[in-house]
């Protein structure tokens, strides 16, 4: 090969290889950067379960306790508002709770273990709202033939007293129940069920 | 003054400073014609430089920690000397942004400018328009108010409507369970140094970008086709003089309004800053009446509207498509529109009533933002989303079918 002759093939060959190799380091390099931003040990560690004294709830009433952050719901339904459940059905996307939204336990009806009970997650499986609890039968602005229930205020979702969704709103699930057993007649442990799921 | 040019001679030997001067501002021939319309380029610039002195500010007495943010934005509102009028400041800065910015856009599509050879200039510009979104979403959580909290919450939630990796996603943005302190600690260092420097460069870009091509005018005509025996534009003017001194009365007229707004009604009847964010942030509770900010109402207001589920897909999943969509199609506007002529001036009767149409669809889209879901409501939105759509989707062929009319070969003052 003579002096000012370039063998181009080779240096191409050389930019492609120092690009791929220079490529995978800033690939790993980025890794720790990104992987910074994933739950810190202490926020994991965080999610311990809850328990909630529910001797003093009278029927109709909802209480809300903190667990991982969240709101959970507990609510206890009268007979009246237990008897108006099945005959939502029909308006329901998913009234038999076949969406894993619940542990197996509370795949009933109600969605509860106690029929009266109601334990739920209240974040709105939209977009992460907390709905307003919203018990009486009354006509409402949005629904003149208002069941009582849960209406996000966000985006217009509308669950029922079992925190099942209602068709035609953006809402695609039934509000979550979490995990929860029963320590004595009276206290709920929230977040742990002892397996029973 | 002999020492003046030369120290300016020796910058020059060692930094191109008079030939920026030149190439940017004194030798930089825009067209004669500007018009009103061509304030806001230069408004945004002004807003930009404002939102980075008062954001230094701020950030020398805010607490970035989920425990004393809300207390030290108050702090800052009430013990600090003057922080009350920085803060203001700040937040009709973020309004006054989006205004100018919307209606730069606006100058836009009316007058065609994104179009060849101006495509880059248009994107740089949709880039910064996003960027400007993601800057403002950031800063909204820090005050760690009710909206803060529940706007955010619903935002990261978005996310989440990605079909299998959306969890991990939110989570991944959250960096916890729920939004928390370590959410607001990165959103605040998003906001103060990330987004604004990119912010910075992109704006650099657009600018250059436009000192490439040069700028467009409400004639759509393009002024380096016609130079005199210097090669000067004969319809340019240099920027400097003749555009600096226009665009200070623009800034006069502009800081009037803006001062208005700051000491007057600096909450703009909860628009600017909503009721709920006078609140500290409840995890536990959301406000009765949510709503962004009045600059992401028309989107908001198309998220809301997708309310039937399709085959697999949840309405959820389309509401957030349709939204992001709505952002995503602006970047192609380039593209779909296939009028021969720019500006709308020479445009037929189809184009003026669709982009009347569009401006409509967005003010209107933008008013049901802010209200309460309703069914009548819903439709509006949804008929408003299409209209919104439409203006784009039925843009490569209206804009064909459409007449036009002669365009001049100069600039017609």
């Amino acid at each position: 090969m003579s002096g000012d002759a370039v063998d181009t093939s080779k240096r191409r060959f050389l930019i492609a290889a120092t690009t791929v190799v220079g490529t995978v380091g800033a690939v790993y390099t980025a890794v720790p950067f990104i992987a910074s931003w994933m739950p810190s040990e202490r926020a994991k560690a965080a999610g311990a379960p809850v328990e909630a004294d529910i001797s003093k709830l009278e029927e109709g009433q909802l209480i809300r306790v903190q667990w991982r952050g969240k709101p959970v719901w507990i609510l206890k339904r009268n007979q009246e508002m237990l008897t108006a459940l099945p005959g939502l059905d029909d308006q329901l996307r998913d009234p038999a709770s076949v969406d894993p939204q619940q542990p197996e336990y509370t795949q009933n009806g109600t969605r509860s273990i106690k029929p009266e009970v109601l334990v739920a997650v209240g974040i709105c499986t939209h977009l992460g709202c907390s709905p307003s609890f919203v018990p009486e039968a009354l006509p409402q602005p949005y629904d003149p033939n208002w069941k009582g229930g849960f209406f996000c205020p966000c985006h217009g979702s509308k669950f029922d007293l079992a925190g099942r969704v209602y068709k035609g709103v953006p809402a695609p699930l039934n509000l979550e129940v979490p995990p929860h057993a029963y320590i004595s007649e009276t206290l709920v442990l929230i977040g742990d069920d002892g397996g029973a799921a | 003054m002999g020492m003046l040019v030369n120290f300016r001679d020796w910058i020059d030997a060692r930094f191109p400073l008079t030939k920026m001067w030149e190439e940017h501002l004194s030798k930089y021939y825009a067209p004669k014609n500007f018009n009103f319309w061509y304030f806001f380029g230069s408004l945004a610039l002004l807003v930009l430089v404002l939102q980075i002195i008062t954001g230094i500010f701020l950030t020398m007495n805010y607490k970035p920690d989920a425990e004393m943010a809300f207390a030290s934005v108050e702090y800052i509102m009430r013990d600090v000397e003057w922080g009350w009028l920085i803060r203001y400041m700040h937040s009709t800065g973020a309004t006054a942004f989006f205004l100018v910015v919307y209606l730069h856009m606006f100058r836009a599509l009316l007058y065609g400018s994104y179009k060849r050879p101006r495509e880059l200039l248009w994107i740089f510009g949709m880039m910064i328009y996003l960027a400007l979104m993601a800057e403002a979403f950031f800063g909204y959580l820090l005050p760690w108010g009710q909206m803060s909290y529940w706007g955010a919450q619903v935002i990261i939630s978005l996310f989440g409507a990605i079909p299998v990796i959306g969890d991990d996603l939110s989570l991944w943005i959250r960096g916890d369970f729920v939004i928390s302190d370590v959410t607001l600690n990165r959103f605040f260092a998003l906001h103060v140094i990330a987004v604004p420097f990119v912010l910075a460069i992109l704006v650099v870009l657009h600018i250059l970008a436009l000192h490439e091509v040069g700028s467009n005018n409400p004639d759509g005509v393009e002024i380096k086709k016609n130079k005199d025996e210097n090669g000067i534009p004969k319809d340019g003017i240099p920027f400097h003089p003749y555009y600096t001194v226009k665009d200070i009365v623009g800034v006069v007229v502009f800081l009037m309004f803006f001062s208005f707004v700051m000491f007057f009604v600096p909450e703009g009847g909860g628009y600017l800053l909503e009721a709920p964010n006078f609140e500290p942030a409840d995890p536990l509770k959301t406000p009765e009446h949510i709503a962004p900010v009045w600059y992401f109402t028309p989107y908001y207001a198309m998220l809301r509207a997708v309310t039937i589920d399709i085959g697999p897909l949840s309405a959820k999943f389309l509401g957030v498509i349709v939204m992001g969509a709505a952002v995503v199609i602006l970047f192609f506007l380039p593209w779909l529109d296939r009028s021969p002529v720019k500006s709308i001036r020479y445009r037929g009767p189809i184009c003026k009533i669709m982009l009347g149409l569009f401006v409509v669809s967005f003010v209107v889209l933008g008013w049901l933002g802010t209200q309460a879901p309703t069914d009548t409501k819903t439709m509006m939105a949804q008929v408003g989303t299409i209209v919104y759509f439409a203006f784009f989707l039925l843009m490569p062929i209206y804009t064909k079918i459409d007449s036009t009319k002669p365009v001049p070969d100069r600039v017609t003052g």
